[in-house]
């Protein structure tokens, strides 16, 4: 087991490497510059364009520069290039923001999925089965931008609640509990849109690894032992069903540095997805890279994370 | 008393499988009798319908597309095809118990042998956790099952081929059957295992004083542990007696041929014997007797009349008048 997790952990670290390089030369290739080295922006003459340049070490070669991002990195040194601001803190700030979006997200993904996927499975055919094959490639069909303006039109004309940004403008002289329902209110339609897609896709997922399982020879055994369907169900299938996802939980942890680009901009949800996509505008070379960076270990963790529930979760699989 | 030295009897079973564009008739009238503490053997070819009538007798047949469209299944006095599912639950296990063909696959991969064998005596018994674990270890010492004090604690993949069976076998015993039904149970395993297992079946039946129902195409087991067998062709039975009558005055042009294409040692080098033909799908079976087209006795009658069972005495069954008149004229 410790091996396990010391060879993990330096595999992962090789591969952290390997991705900084290439994340690094692929920012650098896209075309375009920093605006603020823009030479076709009027504003700027050539000499403040020239200083800039030296300033953020544009004017060495590309392993230099490369060192000295990452130098600055572990150091905590990064500026964003747009308002010179800690990148970290802005991160930071945007993460916080995300956060409950992410995690009231994952939540109604999670717990929808599972108890739609298995009763599908168990009721194979059935009127419940097939409408929740109906819906889910429903949602899977209609693009959530569109989706997530016909619920808006809903919302705000049959409910009369705000649903723009993070809170209603001007709440600030209102009670806690208005306050709180109002964050509520502002919370749950990006979040639900944000798990629509995942809840399709994750439930039409378990119904059939469900299904897979269902045909397996050891649940006929089950049942041959006098087993009531419950148990022949949701001990011995699901328990078998269930270990694949186990390497999905891990990989939910990315999720939380994404964020939606598309759902945090049509609700002017400042997030993380948003940051990145306008740092990705502004070529803010430290910022996207920064994003970057982060989510790749996170990506590595979660991948870890995965490896070690699998290894306590299926038997056959021990060092 | 005779009639209750009849544990099992199925009477003109029929099963059928239902898809969009046909219908398969897996088993088309089925009938057979196991007497207690009798060893019956059902033999026939893959996809005749051996299997599917033994998962009928405990209700496991998946329906759909599955139906039972016919016949009578008798255990102890009542008819099992007019249980419920919940009545079924408290006869499987606990007075019908199954061994399955493939041990690998039939044991569940996440669980631990004795949880596995434990689960099926707590459904059917009040015992505490101690005496639970203590019946297991007993159950997989009677089969045969080294060191089972550590063993209980195995999961599946550390089981070899015969280990896991003899572990399916202890499963089944677990709550003391009236009648096991073993469908295949040496077939995946190597010849050496096979007898071993074969063996262990024979002593077990009669310390328990159990019956059997044993579902294999190898005639070689038949003749190893039967007491009467039942010879399945395309989901019908066509021909039943005891395993001396079968072995040694076969009336079913089948069954000839089924015993003519076993290796002995007089036929040591010379080209074994083999059946014209193939299975006729379920779906498309000729009309008359269903063996016809691959029947070197077949007569006109035979594509036309579906063969009555003839009764040649003393409980020896065959669905082949062509041979039964041909004997009748000879007396």
């Amino acid at each position: 087991m410790l091996s396990f997790i010391g060879r993990s952990v330096v595999q992962k670290i090789v591969t952290l490497f390997f991705v900084s390089i290439i994340s690094f030369l692929i920012i650098h290739l896209a075309p375009g510059e920093p605006s603020q080295v823009d030479p076709l922006n009027p504003k700027f003459t050539p000499e403040m364009v020239e200083r800039f340049r030296q300033e953020f070490h544009l004017d060495k070669p590309l392993y230099v520069q490369y060192l000295y991002f990452y130098r600055d990195l572990f150091t905590g040194r990064t500026v964003s290039w747009k308002d010179n601001r800690s990148v970290m803190v802005k991160i930071w700030e945007r993460f916080l923001n995300s956060l409950p979006l992410f995690i009231v997200g994952t939540i109604l993904t999670w717990t929808l999925s599972f108890p739609i996927g298995i009763r599908s499975a168990i009721f194979r055919g059935r009127v419940f089965d097939r409408s929740a094959t109906f819906i889910s490639y429903l949602l899977i069909s209609i693009p959530g931008f569109f989706f997530a303006y016909v619920l808006i039109i809903l919302v705000v004309t049959y409910f009369h609640v705000p649903v723009i940004g993070m809170e209603t403008f001007g709440m600030g002289e209102a009670s806690w509990p208005s306050m709180a329902m109002d964050r509520v209110w502002h919370l749950l339609l990006p979040s639900l849109l944000g798990a629509t897609g995942g809840i399709a896709v994750l439930s039409r997922y378990v119904r059939s690894q469900m299904l897979e399982v269902e045909g397996q020879d050891f649940v006929r055994t089950a049942r041959a032992k006098g087993l009531p369907p419950d148990d022949v169900h949701y001990k011995h299938a699901l328990r078998n069903a269930l270990l694949p996802f186990v390497t999905m939980f891990g990989l939910i942890l990315p999720g939380l540095i994404g964020g939606s680009v598309i759902i945090e901009s049509i609700f002017s949800w400042p997030g993380m997805g948003r940051m990145a996509y306008e740092a990705i505008l502004a070529r803010d070379y430290p910022v996207i890279l920064t994003v970057n960076f982060v989510s790749a270990v996170l990506v590595l963790i979660g991948t870890f994370i995965s490896d070690v529930l699998y290894l306590m979760v299926d038997p056959r699989i021990r060092m | 008393m005779l009639k209750n030295d009849i544990l099992l009897s199925v009477a003109n079973l029929k099963v059928y499988f239902r898809s969009p564009d046909k219908l398969s008739r897996a088993v088309d009238g089925v009938s057979y009798e196991v007497r207690r503490e009798q060893t019956v053997c059902i033999v026939g070819e893959s996809g005749c319908g051996k299997t599917v009538s033994a998962l009928s007798i405990l209700g496991l047949i998946p329906q759909p597309p599955g139906e039972i469209a016919g016949g009578r299944i008798m255990f102890d006095g009542e008819d099992l095809l007019t249980r419920s599912d919940e009545e079924l639950q408290k006869i499987r296990g606990n007075h019908i118990a199954m061994v399955f063909q493939e041990p690998l696959t039939s044991l569940n991969p996440v669980f631990k042998i004795g949880d596995q064998i434990g689960e099926a005596i707590r459904i059917h018994q009040n015992l505490d956790e101690k005496a639970l674990q203590e019946r297991c270890i007993q159950l997989l010492k009677n089969v045969g099952i080294q060191s089972p004090k550590e063993r209980v604690n195995a999961y599946p993949h550390q089981l070899s081929g015969g280990q896991r069976q003899r572990v399916m076998i202890a499963m089944a015993l677990a709550c003391d059957p009236d009648l096991v039904i073993a469908d295949e149970p040496t077939t995946a395993l190597d010849v050496t295992v096979q007898a071993q297992i074969l063996k262990l079946f024979r002593t077990l039946q009669q310390e328990r004083s159990m019956s059997v129902l044993y579902i294999t195409h190898d005639l070689g087991v038949v003749a190893n542990v039967a007491d009467r067998v039942n010879v399945m062709y395309a989901g019908i039975i066509v021909e039943q007696g005891s395993t001396r009558h079968i072995f040694k005055d076969a009336q079913h042009p089948y069954t000839q041929g089924l015993l003519a294409s076993l290796p002995t040692r007089s036929k040591r080098g010379k080209r074994l014997h083999s059946i014209p033909g193939t299975v006729p799908d379920p779906a498309y079976k000729p009309r008359g007797c269903p063996f016809h087209p691959r029947c070197s006795h077949a007569i006109r009658t035979c594509r036309e009349e579906y063969p009555a069972m003839c009764d040649f005495g003393d409980g020896h069954l065959s669905r082949c008048p062509v041979i039964y008149e041909r004997e009748i004229r000879s007396v």
